[in-house]
């Protein structure tokens, strides 16, 4: 009898630990990892600062491989984990094969299009940051000439290149923007060899400030750029410290906002699409030690403006994902 | 086209030739032996890992230089062990090789540096420095000549000038010397080396590694002359790039030259000019980055004038059954 009533106290305090284990969060990083940087770590920074103000826990993978997608999330969903924050579109035919099977839980996923009753999927206005890095481009150019390097050629990265385009436009009507993609296969996104061809091409044809929205391949243009003595402008992440005084600023995406505000709601959180915008300050612009010097007060002055602009909707910036088409930068 | 921009397209093609025209004579030399190489690709890639670390661990860009040779002779090895002394699939092997580069580099450098599979950035004396020529700036006033001399000719790293002396010197071994000529023949009809007496292991084994020496070259020219350290999979397809110069200039030495300036001048023309206009049609930028594929699928379909690969290659060598 004793022994029985040992075995259904384990059981009892197994099923309690379950039930505590059930409400923690689960976060899946893409196959960049969690030290990308840029994205991932972004997202694994909002994390942290969740689980360290809140002293909660959360569950996490870093993907290896496309074959493991499927079988983390279902391996999270089956521990009981909620909500699960996905990052990356890469996660979205995935999430609608799976979330279905799991209606109680809750997913989120970021950068997606998942659209199901049970997914919180959200989006960044990555054109109101990009007007904004092209307000300062173009207030920071001494030639007039700024330059734009992407990464792999889809639309969302000629969403940020239309966006800076009117940036550029609104400050200095007549500046030429130069834009350049790396290529059309994801070969694109890690080729830094060709960033710095196409960077010294942009500063050949008289760009002083050049804008990478292109991953692997921008280390190599924010190298060349500090190397010939003109201004780069980083992407995602806070990229202003890989070169002190040489880097104008980072257009951020506030990765970490998301999971952090994900993580807070818990099970609770609103699903269907949300959109982060300057608003919300979903994207802005970085502004910290290592790019103070280059900063000037017009420059300041010139982004507050566009920012309020943007916010009460007296600036509309054109949304090249929505439209497909650019008024202001041909591609 | 004004002048100064067409020196620094060519300026451009020459940076973007190097690493191809490398990789095409280490190809070359492993090929003329009778070993397909198609790791190519995963040896410049190893090379650029171990020249970005070790530049970054010793500050020193010459260590970088050794420890890219290094990596890229240990993969050499393995191709070596297992397509001549086990007789194994050359091209298989070569999958192998480009599959456990990609794999490894990003594991070990996360494990080292923990900066999301990339190696920390490089500072001066981490970097290859560009050489300038003597007298650049005083043949700066003679027109023509002058420019050309500084933009082109000088102001690229020790590498570069190190290269195109490969060219002669390769070819000098390959047609002057007794090794060439060995060399060829084991590439061509393995068993008459043997019955000459000539080791066609050891033969084909220094075959390879000359191969991994010169890949290993340029993978450390793109991670410490090009960038300043490594990032993931930076090689970005210039190994397959450079095989396909390799059959373009039907395995032979100048002709590699050419092809591989070509296929550079395409690349720096799809760099400068997105679109192109001629005679009213513009040229997107796609078709100019997919030409030097487009022309060894001409060349091997024998339109202008056929490429035939060593006849023994692709296969191992039994001396009896």
């Amino acid at each position: 009898m004793t022994l029985m009533q040992k075995f259904l106290g384990a059981a009892a305090t197994v099923a309690l630990t379950a039930g505590v284990a059930a409400a923690d969060p689960a976060v899946i990083f893409d196959l960049g990892g969690k030290f990308d940087k840029s994205f991932n770590e972004a997202g694994y920074n909002g994390a942290e600062r969740w689980a360290e103000e809140t002293g909660g826990k959360y569950l996490d993978i870093e993907l290896q491989s496309e074959a493991q997608r499927e079988q983390a999330l279902r391996r999270f969903a089956e521990a009981g984990a909620n909500p699960i924050v996905t990052m990356g579109f890469a996660m979205t035919p995935t999430i609608e094969q799976v979330a279905p099977e799991y209606p109680e839980t809750k997913f989120v996923n970021i950068d997606g299009w998942a659209n199901l009753p049970n997914v919180q999927t959200i989006s960044f206005a990555e054109h109101e940051g990009s007007y904004l890095a092209g307000v300062m481009a173009a207030k920071a150019s001494k030639s007039g000439t700024v330059g734009f390097i992407g990464g792999m050629d889809i639309p969302l990265i000629r969403k940020f290149a239309c966006g800076y385009a009117q940036g550029v436009k609104s400050v200095n009507p007549d500046a030429t923007i130069i834009a350049n993609m790396t290529g059309t296969t994801p070969a694109a996104w890690n080729d830094p060899v060709k960033g710095s061809e196409l960077t010294k091409a942009q500063i050949s044809q008289g760009a002083d400030v050049v804008y990478a929205a292109a991953g692997g391949t921008g280390v190599g243009v924010l190298q060349t750029a500090a190397d010939e003595g003109i201004l780069s402008i980083g992407v995602d992440s806070n990229q202003n410290h890989l070169h002190p005084g040489k880097v104008l600023t980072s257009m951020l995406k506030r990765v970490d906002v998301a999971v952090y505000n994900a993580l807070k709601d818990g099970a609770d959180l609103e699903t269907g699409f949300q959109n982060l915008d300057l608003a919300s300050n979903g994207v802005g612009v970085a502004i910290d030690e290592n790019n103070e010097s280059l900063i000037t007060a017009e420059m300041t002055e010139a982004v507050d403006m566009a920012t309020k602009g943007i916010v009460s909707g007296e600036i509309t910036v054109e949304n090249y994902a929505a439209a497909e088409s650019c008024s202001v930068l041909e591609f | 086209m004004d002048f100064l921009t067409l020196l620094q397209v060519l300026d451009s093609s020459v940076r973007l030739a190097i690493p191809l025209l490398l990789a095409c004579l280490a190809g070359l030399y492993s090929e003329r032996a009778g070993i397909f190489d198609i790791g190519l690709e995963g040896k410049m890639l190893a090379a650029a890992f171990a020249a970005g670390a070790f530049a970054a661990v010793s500050g020193s860009v010459w260590v970088g230089l050794l420890a890219g040779i290094g990596a890229s002779m240990i993969l050499s090895a393995i191709h070596g062990i297992a397509s001549i002394t086990f007789r194994g699939n050359q091209l298989i092997s070569g999958v192998a090789i480009n599959m456990l580069a990609a794999g490894m580099t990003v594991l070990i450098a996360q494990d080292w540096f923990g900066q999301g599979g990339r190696t920390p950035s490089l500072l001066t004396e981490g970097r290859m420095s560009p050489i300038t020529l003597p007298f650049a700036e005083m043949f700066q006033s003679i027109p023509l000549f002058g420019p050309t001399y500084k933009e082109l000719i000088s102001g690229h790293s020790l590498i570069v000038y190190v290269a195109f002396a490969f060219v002669p010197l390769t070819w000098w071994v390959l047609y002057r010397t007794r090794f060439g000529l060995r060399l060829r023949a084991v590439g061509e009809n393995p068993a008459s080396v043997d019955t000459a007496g000539v080791s066609v292991i050891r033969l084909r084994y220094t075959a390879v590694m000359i191969c991994g020496v010169l890949c290993g070259v340029a993978g450390a020219y793109l991670a410490t002359g090009l960038q300043a350290g490594f990032i993931k999979d930076m090689t970005a397809g210039r190994g397959f790039i450079a095989l396909a110069a390799l059959i373009f200039a039907k395995w032979r030495p100048w002709y590699a030259l050419w092809a591989c300036l070509l296929f550079g001048l395409l690349q720096a023309l799809a760099v400068r000019f997105q679109s192109i206009e001629i005679g009213g049609v513009v040229i997107p930028v796609q078709l100019m980055e997919a030409l030097p594929f487009i022309l060894t699928v001409v060349i091997l379909a024998g339109f202008v004038g056929r490429a035939i690969p060593p006849r023994a290659g692709g296969e191992p060598y039994v001396k009896e059954r």
